[in-house]
């Protein structure tokens, strides 16, 4: 596999509301609706994210391959289902970067290799739908290209790189000596 | 300068540990249950074809959700890891060895100061022997399976105090929930929690697996308590073997600290939908019961089943309650043969199955319908979790009261 870059440059989705502030709290069951559970092909997942999130339910007819999501506070809150972390990696979607996470969902990204930040200064970057946000996982920066904003935001990890790198947890797995 | 957590991390860990730090960790033992296990080894077989578990002596199964399988999916399942296991020379504690936390302390393979990864949400009530238990997802154990470590994101640690002395028939389960009134489901987020002060020194092995056993529904990383000589001493005599704590130093720094008086605390009960939601016995006493479960990893230990039978003593279970017995293990069940109180509570009208979760997985003991209303001496009241009815979480001492009474008691009343 070739090396997963560590900086990461699309257009932005923010999760914002109706007065165009980040939604907070937005749970694993408005990422993906606990009624197409029983898909397991991830492939398929995409067609529902955000299928339950009022505002949203037409993202996966709008999202691109390579868009990064920006969003609010406590993304991914609730249960632990992976489909609300594999629906966005269905679509193609190149990354998150977020004020805060759940915290079994920012585990279920890591172990997929899907790139994830905290950034709780992201507010600054006054990003607007389709501005071209650059996130660089080893320093941590956050920009708004478009824009010309940066902020600082939590680097990757040791771990998160060599998950990352490996592409995924159970990938990871895969590459240590017998 | 650190923590009881901090210093169970770093002894497992090459990595920089403090509070949020993500590290990887070395574990002493990797376990999957009968819930998940399937989809760790159908996992390993298919990322890690043909490959070895990092170390078999170290790797376990504990079936205990549905024990023994009563129905062809769990059937299959629990096969399916034998099967793999018998390839690995894995260990598996079949169906009939009981609750895999409680199997894993008693066979000294869960010590003070060590680690374990289950797929279990409850695997961090060892934290009652000062060892870190984690309950996780069936990828994450596969890879445990195959690596023999995790990661984790460091927990900040929180101290609390437990101040004064409470009087039976208030038990340790009414400390538990007064640990859920006071702090609720979401102030203790992600914390790894350590208990002083009196109140916890006292606390025997069991009382202290009853506290730590609902730090999940505190929505804590885990409850620690600072193994006492008590703990030690069982501790060394299940592995064989002279077993040190891991204490934390003295200018550890906490996040915050907590003061909690247990003086006078009265017999506590949750009442459905959630484990916080916490009243007085004596506010909800009165509400009748169709059954009364007394088991599960937070109160299925000899000494909860003791209580249960001084509180009874000789009185039968009321006309139109069922009551349940379900040991957290095989060596439980065995010490309650052995003592006489299977027999008691048979005599009293129970029915006093296996060793293993039963109504609390929705295993095949007391699980309960539509409209029935429960006393439980489990952890968790969500709806659906015990079954269709309404469950109501206590003391042995209170369910054992609600029993001979047919409605909810306080044990005050009966003790
Ligand atoms: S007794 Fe209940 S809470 Fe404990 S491990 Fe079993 S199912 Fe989980």
């Amino acid at each position: 596999m070739a090396a997963r870059p560590f900086v990461l440059e699309g257009p932005v989705w923010p999760i914002v509301g109706a007065l165009g502030t980040f939604l907070n709290d937005v749970d694993t069951d408005q990422i993906y609706h606990n009624a197409h559970l029983a898909v397991t092909d991830v492939d398929e997942m995409g067609q529902y994210a955000f299928g339950n999130l009022a505002g949203w339910e037409d993202f996966p007819k709008k999202a691109k391959p390579g868009d990064i999501l920006a969003v609010g506070a406590n993304f991914g809150a609730g249960s632990s289902r992976q489909h609300a972390v594999d629906c966005f990696r269905a679509l193609g979607v190149a990354g998150v970067v977020g004020l805060s996470f759940g915290a079994i969902y920012k585990r279920n990204a890591t172990n997929a290799g899907w790139p994830l930040m905290e950034c709780p200064r992201l507010a600054e970057l006054e990003l607007a739908p389709g501005d071209v946000l650059r996130m660089n996982l080893e320093t941590g920066k956050v920009a708004n290209v478009t824009k010309g904003k940066a902020v600082p935001a939590r680097p990757f990890s040791r771990v998160q790189k060599d998950i990352y790198s490996a592409g995924g947890l159970l990938a990871y797995g895969a590459k240590l000596a017998s | 300068m650190a923590t009881i957590v901090e210093k169970i991390i770093a002894a497992h860990s090459a990595d920089d540990v403090y509070a949020g730090a993500t590290v990887w960790l070395e574990l002493d033992v990797r376990a999957a249950r009968d819930f998940g296990g399937a989809s760790v080894v159908k996992n390993f077989e298919k990322h890690y074809p043909g490959q070895k578990v990092a170390e078999a002596g170290k790797t376990f199964f504990t079936f205990d959700c549905v024990v023994p399988a009563n129905n062809i999916p769990y059937a299959n399942n629990q096969q399916l890891c034998r099967e793999f296991a018998a390839r690995q020379g894995v260990k598996v504690f079949d169906v009939d060895a009981g609750i895999g936390s409680h199997v894993l302390m008693e066979e000294g393979l869960a010590r003070p100061g060590q680690t374990v990864v289950n797929t279990d949400s409850h695997m961090n009530v060892v934290g009652a022997i000062g060892c870190l238990g984690q309950g996780m997802g069936d990828a994450d154990v596969a890879f445990a399976f195959r690596a023999g470590w995790t990661w984790l994101e460091v927990p900040p640690s929180v101290k609390v105090v437990l101040n004064g002395k409470f009087k039976w028939p208030t038990t340790a389960k009414d400390l538990a929930l007064a640990l859920l009134r006071e702090f609720g489901s979401s102030r203790l987020l992600g914390k790894a929690v350590e208990l002083y002060g009196p109140a916890a020194e006292r606390l025997s092995l069991e009382e202290r697996i009853t506290v730590a056993s609902m730090a999940t529904e505190m929505g804590a990383v885990g409850i620690f308590m600072p193994p006492s000589d008590e703990v030690l001493e069982w501790c060394g005599g299940a592995a064989g073997a002279e077993v040190e704590g891991v204490y934390a130093d003295e200018d550890a720094s906490y996040e915050a600290t907590y003061e909690l008086d247990v003086d006078g605390l009265e017999p506590l009960v949750a009442c459905p939908p959630s484990p916080a939601n916490v009243k007085s016995a004596s506010d909800v006493a009165g509400r009748e019961i169709g059954s009364a479960f007394f088991g599960s990893c937070t109160n299925g230990r000899l000494e909860d089943f003791r209580a249960t039978a001084r509180v009874m003593s000789g009185r039968p279970a009321a006309d139109g309650v069922v009551a349940y017995a379900v040991p957290a293990t095989r060596r439980v069940y065995g010490a309650m043969l052995a003592e006489g109180l299977a027999a008691e509570l048979f005599s009293a009208g129970f029915v006093v199955s296996n060793a293993g979760c039963g109504g609390c997985a929705q295993g095949q003991i007391g699980m309960t319908g539509k409209g029935e209303v429960q006393v439980s001496t489990s952890n968790r009241n969500f709806p659906g979790k015990q079954g269709a009815g309404e469950t109501y979480l206590c003391s042995p001492a209170t369910a054992a009261a609600s029993a001979i009474m047919g409605r909810i008691t306080d044990p005050r009343e009966v003790a």
